[in-house]
């Protein structure tokens, strides 16, 4: 079975990354999510974050 | 005397649309002339310099900082606006306050170890990042955001090829997995219609359509507007649609996206074209013939799609449906009664929308009826509007377009831009009908009926101190169980004089009957 049949047979459980709005309406509707909160890596420095990157 | 008032917080992170919607907010603060809350990015710092409101010791701060300015009168002081936004960002955190949010994807996958979907809507510029760090660890990914490159979109896309996952988007409006709507998308009966759309709204509409005629889905699908462009080649639609065959739960398979690259629409029908369960296309405005020639069902609109698939998964005719739920002696009545009450100088079509596919399906249908209309989503250059702010002759427009969203919300989170245009619509005497959408659902605003009626009703006594009568025809996407009250919503609309149609297919076959009875 591909990975996503077996999503389908799954409980969705979602990391939301970004807009609260949308945390919030999984939430609502009891269905399993968890908030990350984002920041930029390196505060946007794109090169410093691409140096972390690889260092993570 | 007016004067700029700021305030800079080092090291706080607050996501766009809630700066976005408490900016608006603090604008409206009486003595304050022009606002800006965001975070330090390059963008927010360009707007705040256009409203001439930007510091030098905002000019140095970065995008994880967050800022305060303002053009405000002399007695209006910093501290009660950071108290005011303060209380405001508070409001807006109330359910979630308590709840531990992990700083990255790492530490909530320790916290969630058993998380399957990763939902992305930060700034484009990262978004990809995230999403190639979900996927490498085998989860499956909805990007929301746009301003994602589409040499990017192909790489991640192939990468969850070949992980076998999903990667939904860029730019992916709407999804429902395991009945769960992501992003903006309804509640929807389940059932055994499987969806992959390539359009948001287009997704929304069928849904929507398909609940209120008593069917159900299965699974809903997203890909993100440009799948079948040909540099992406339709790699997600091509794998959901693998997914769907696969699928014990899906009895009919319902494909939905505006018309892809010839080459791509081939590689895509003929994936079909074998398959066991019966297949439901909607190329929006796409030939029908061509698409039959692969044994699948060609719909001719939003709601054909929606009509055929629940036909299909209940194993009754299939009809091509071009009509309207009413009768053809209520259509004429509402037809007759409207251009009654109009003067001889109204003649022309204003098409205001949220949702771009619903425009899209909009200037097709109602073109039919009155020839070009000029838009800001046109492909053809002659039809293109010079000015997005002004309308010309026949318009439609689509307020998702970026012209109308840099540093503001989605005008399905923020409906006040369009809200305004009605009245600015209103005050042009040639205008006969006004067609608009109003998109109910998660993600979306919580009233955006309630944000819009005053300006619906402001335009209609506009036209009528000028001795005319402003036609709105609208229709609602949205069910009885979506987070706002559709009920209310629609009595509401009537009460304020506008015709409510059942889908925004039949919505705009009207605005075209009567702007062609007006012609003739």
């Amino acid at each position: 079975m591909s990975n996503i049949n077996k999503l389908f047979n799954s409980e969705l459980k979602v990391i939301n990354i970004g807009l609260e709005k949308f945390y919030q309406d999984l939430k609502e509707q009891k269905v399993q999510v968890i908030n990350v909160d984002f920041r930029p890596t390196a505060g946007g420095n794109k090169k410093m974050a691409s140096l972390l990157s690889k260092l993570m | 005397m007016s004067k700029v008032i700021y305030e800079i917080r080092k090291n706080t992170y607050y996501d766009s649309v809630t700066l976005m919607l408490i900016s608006k907010e603090v604008e409206k603060i009486e003595g304050v002339h022009e606002a800006l809350v965001g975070m330090g990015t390059d963008l927010n710092k360009e707007l705040a310099e256009k409203l001439n409101i930007l510091t030098d010791e905002i000019k140095e701060i970065g995008p994880n900082d967050f800022f305060i300015t303002l053009l405000a009168d002399e007695n209006v002081q910093i501290e009660d606006i950071v108290k005011e936004v303060d209380r405001m960002l508070t409001e807006k955190r109330k359910n979630s306050d308590s709840d531990y949010m992990p700083p990255t994807l790492n530490s909530a996958l320790e916290n969630q170890p058993e998380s399957n979907m990763v939902l992305i809507s930060v700034a484009g510029e990262y978004a990809a990042d995230e999403a190639r760090k979900a996927l490498e660890k085998g989860l499956h990914v909805m990007i929301f955001s746009d301003n994602v490159s589409i040499e990017d979109e192909k790489e991640l896309k192939q990468l969850a090829v070949e992980k076998g996952l999903l990667m939904m988007g860029p730019d992916c409006g709407t999804a429902i997995i395991n009945n769960v709507p992501l992003a903006f998308a309804n509640a929807i009966n389940k059932g055994n219609i499987g969806i992959v759309g390539a359009s948001g709204t287009g997704t929304q509409e069928v849904t929507v359509v398909i609940d209120k005629l008593g069917g159900g889905i299965s699974q809903a699908i997203g890909t993100g507007g440009r799948d079948l462009h040909e540099e992406v080649g339709g790699l997600m639609m091509l794998q959901g649609i693998e997914a769907l065959k696969d699928d014990p739960n899906t009895e009919v398979i319902v494909l939905i996206s505006k018309p892809p690259a010839a080459k791509i629409a081939e590689k895509i029908l003929k994936a079909v074209e074998g398959i066991k369960k019966p297949v439901v296309v909607n190329f929006i405005g796409g030939d029908k013939e061509t698409i039959e020639k692969y044994g699948v069902y060609a719909a001719t609109s939003l709601e054909d799609t929606a009509r055929k698939a629940v036909a299909l998964s209940k194993g009754m005719d299939v009809k091509d449906f071009e009509g309207f739920d009413l009768s053809d002696e209520e259509i004429e009545k509402i037809v007759k009664e409207e251009i009654e009450k109009m003067d001889k100088d109204q003649k022309y079509f204003r098409g205001l929308f949220t949702g771009g596919t619903l425009a899209e399906e909009a200037i097709q249908i109602v073109s039919k009826a009155v020839g070009p209309i000029n838009s800001n989503i046109a492909s053809n250059p002659e039809l293109k509007l010079k000015d997005v702010n002004k309308s010309e002759k026949h318009t439609c427009i689509d307020f998702g377009e970026d012209e109308f969203t840099v540093g503001k919300p989605h005008p399905m989170i923020d409906p006040s831009t369009r809200a305004e245009r009605i009245v600015q619509e209103a005050a042009d005497g040639e205008v006969a009908v006004i067609l608009m959408d109003f998109v109910l659902g998660y993600g979306g605003h919580e009233d955006p009926v309630g944000e819009t009626l005053p300006k619906i009703m402001e335009a209609k006594e506009k036209a009528e101190k000028a001795g005319k009568h402003l036609c709105i025809i609208s229709s609602i996407c949205g069910t009885e169980r979506d987070p706002q009250d559709i009920v209310e919503s629609q009595k509401r609309l009537e009460e304020a004089g506008v015709i409510v149609m059942p889908t925004n297919a039949q919505a705009a076959r009207l605005a075209g009957l009567i702007l062609k009875e007006i012609t003739n």
